[in-house]
């Protein structure tokens, strides 16, 4: 087993005298060395900051982080913050939900993508680079040579999110946490996003934790699922059985909120 | 960028124009006249129309505007009332202090703002922010001849650390930099105040960016964040605002002179518009908005340079 995560809960105290605020309540999960397994929930349900605590970028003071996770035989969660900078970005690494603000706007594509390889290891300049374009074509950038020359502001938002994927992915981690990554696009973009993290999972065997409000995408990428509510884990299992056979009253409703489905599929929603 | 370019080189002679205009026609409104300081009191009616005929004096102002625009251009200022020498060997040898002080002001601002408002951003609500906080509030509200007046009552009179009495560039330039010091600092601390207000802010917006996040989420230390990321783009609302303000310390410069008897720029424009000497006058007013015009549109290119979203480069 890759990864154990057992009662993670994440409890935000903003002031003395104020009512603490669970987002994330007794979380629980394992993965498997390069299994795909999804997160889902409506907005607000914790499931972008259980990744968040994941990959240990909750500022402690602000919020409490209890329970553990233990990664490869290291348990994260106990990790002290400089501990957890050797790990961030080397053996676990995220992709956020918002391409066209999560890249540096004064930084050229190419020194973001290897800045992970700056970190974490001593290289030559053209070593990093030739990395750096490796990972690129490796998300599926076109023309990775221009694009490393180029600003996030002259690229497009489907093209920016492959930038982050191929950044995070620069070291080749076990598991990449996939934060809601093709929200934020259209949708023949968000199908051809999914293709390459299929594609990457096959290739490299990343195991990827994959988050969305979207039961459907979910389906297309994981065998596994988890539904999570305001912070709780409401049902798990494999893709299928939640999709077809939904066992809580939650996950119907997330699965009828799919207009789009419903119009093309609408017989095998009640299922 | 080109045609940017023109149209702010276009503005800036418009503007070199329209305030060379408007120091003329000043001149020409304001009662006085030059021949009282220059012939003294004794001096007979001929004496007078001779004087004025020789400097130009008799014509209507739009011929002398034309004929002193036309010299200006040529490099030629004309020749002083007061002084009896050419405005422009006046002026360079005057703009010498102005320019040391203004310079070493600048520097100053450089030195005590950025340091100061990483820290104060660094540990934000820490002790340093907090006393950083106050006195920006404190130097920004203190007008600089009264921060030069304080300064040189302690400095002088409490301390005895300082010797008001200006030290020129011949003297060495060790001497004439550490009589600068106070006068640049009076012109300095206040600018500095607004720049450490701006830099916090500044880096404290962009330490709530989404792009602070991805960096972290790479193993990226704090001070790396900071130095990598979060600095460049911070810099760039400060730059430009140094840069703008070069033009507020050549004139706080000017100000400050008064207060320690330095032989710049100041003493002269003052001195001059009191004999009514105006060549001189008009030479300085026209050099300081060329400063002030030239800054905002280094300013400009500047934030070009450091933004890659500005179109055009």
């Amino acid at each position: 087993m890759m990864l154990r995560v057992q009662d993670l809960s994440v409890v935000f105290r903003d002031r003395a005298g104020e009512e603490p605020f669970t987002a994330v309540d007794r979380f629980c999960l394992t993965m498997d060395r390069g299994e795909v397994v999804g997160v889902v929930g409506e907005s607000g349900s914790g499931k972008s900051m259980t990744a968040h605590a994941l990959m240990g970028l909750i500022q402690r003071p602000r919020a409490e982080v209890t329970g553990s996770a233990v990664f490869e035989g290291t348990d994260l969660l106990a990790l002290s913050p400089e501990e957890m900078r050797r790990y961030q970005g080397r053996d676990l690494s995220i992709v956020f939900q918002e391409p066209m603000t999560s890249l540096n706007p004064t930084m050229r594509i190419g020194k973001q993508v290897e800045e992970s390889l700056r970190i974490h290891e001593k290289l030559s300049r053209a070593e990093r680079r030739d990395r750096a374009l490796d990972a690129m074509a490796l998300a599926g950038l076109p023309e990775p040579e221009s694009v490393y020359r180029q600003y996030p502001h002259q690229l497009s938002g489907g093209m920016r999110q492959r930038v982050m994927i191929a950044s995070a992915l620069v070291l080749r981690p076990r598991l990449l946490i996939a934060d809601e990554p093709t929200t934020a696009l259209d949708v023949t973009i968000q199908a051809q996003i999914l293709e390459t993290l299929k594609d990457i999972n096959r290739k490299e065997g990343t195991a990827i934790l994959f988050i969305s409000h979207d039961l459907g995408v979910v389906k297309a990428l994981c065998r596994r699922v988890v539904v999570m509510k305001q912070g709780k884990i409401v049902e798990s299992g494999a893709v299928d059985d939640v999709f077809y056979h939904p066992q809580e009253e939650y996950t119907k409703l997330l699965i009828a909120s799919r207009p789009a489905r419903k119009k093309l599929k609408g017989g095998r929603q009640d299922g | 960028m080109g045609k940017a370019l023109l149209k702010r080189a276009g503005l800036l002679i418009g503007t070199l124009l329209l305030v060379s205009v408007l120091a003329f026609v000043a001149f020409s409104v304001i009662p006085g006249d030059p021949t009282g300081s220059v012939l003294g009191m004794e001096a007979t009616d001929e004496q007078i129309a001779a004087f004025r005929a020789r400097m130009g004096l008799d014509l209507p102002v739009w011929q002398r505007y034309w004929n002193w625009l036309t010299a200006f251009v040529t490099g030629d200022f004309g020749q002083s009332f007061k002084f009896d020498m050419p405005v422009s060997e006046l002026v360079f040898t005057r703009a010498q202090a102005t320019l040391v002080l203004a310079a070493a002001a600048f520097i100053l601002i450089v030195v005590i703002s950025l340091p100061l408002g990483l820290i104060a951003a660094r540990r934000q609500g820490g002790i340093v922010d907090r006393v950083v906080t106050v006195l920006t509030q404190v130097t920004m509200s203190v007008p600089n001849f009264i921060m030069g007046i304080g300064l040189m009552y302690l400095f002088a009179l409490v301390l005895k650390w300082f010797r008001p009495e200006y030290v020129p560039l011949k003297d060495g330039l060790g001497a004439h930099l550490r009589y600068m010091l106070l006068p640049a600092l009076a012109v300095a601390l206040p600018k500095s105040a607004m720049t450490v207000k701006l830099l916090r802010g500044s880096i404290l917006g962009e330490l709530g960016q989404d792009y602070i996040r991805t960096a972290y989420s790479k193993g990226s230390s704090r001070g790396s964040v900071l130095r990598r990321h979060v600095l460049r783009n911070a810099m760039i609302p400060v730059v430009t605002f140094l840069a703008m303000a070069i033009g507020d310390i050549m004139a706080g410069s000017i100000v400050i002179e008064q207060v320690f008897s330095i032989p710049g720029l100041g003493r002269i424009l003052i001195s001059s518009i009191g004999t009514r000497d105006y060549p001189v006058v008009q030479a300085i007013v026209v050099l300081l908005a060329g400063v002030v015009v030239l800054c905002n549109f280094l300013a400009d290119l500047l934030y070009r340079v450091m933004d890659p979203r500005i179109d055009g480069r």
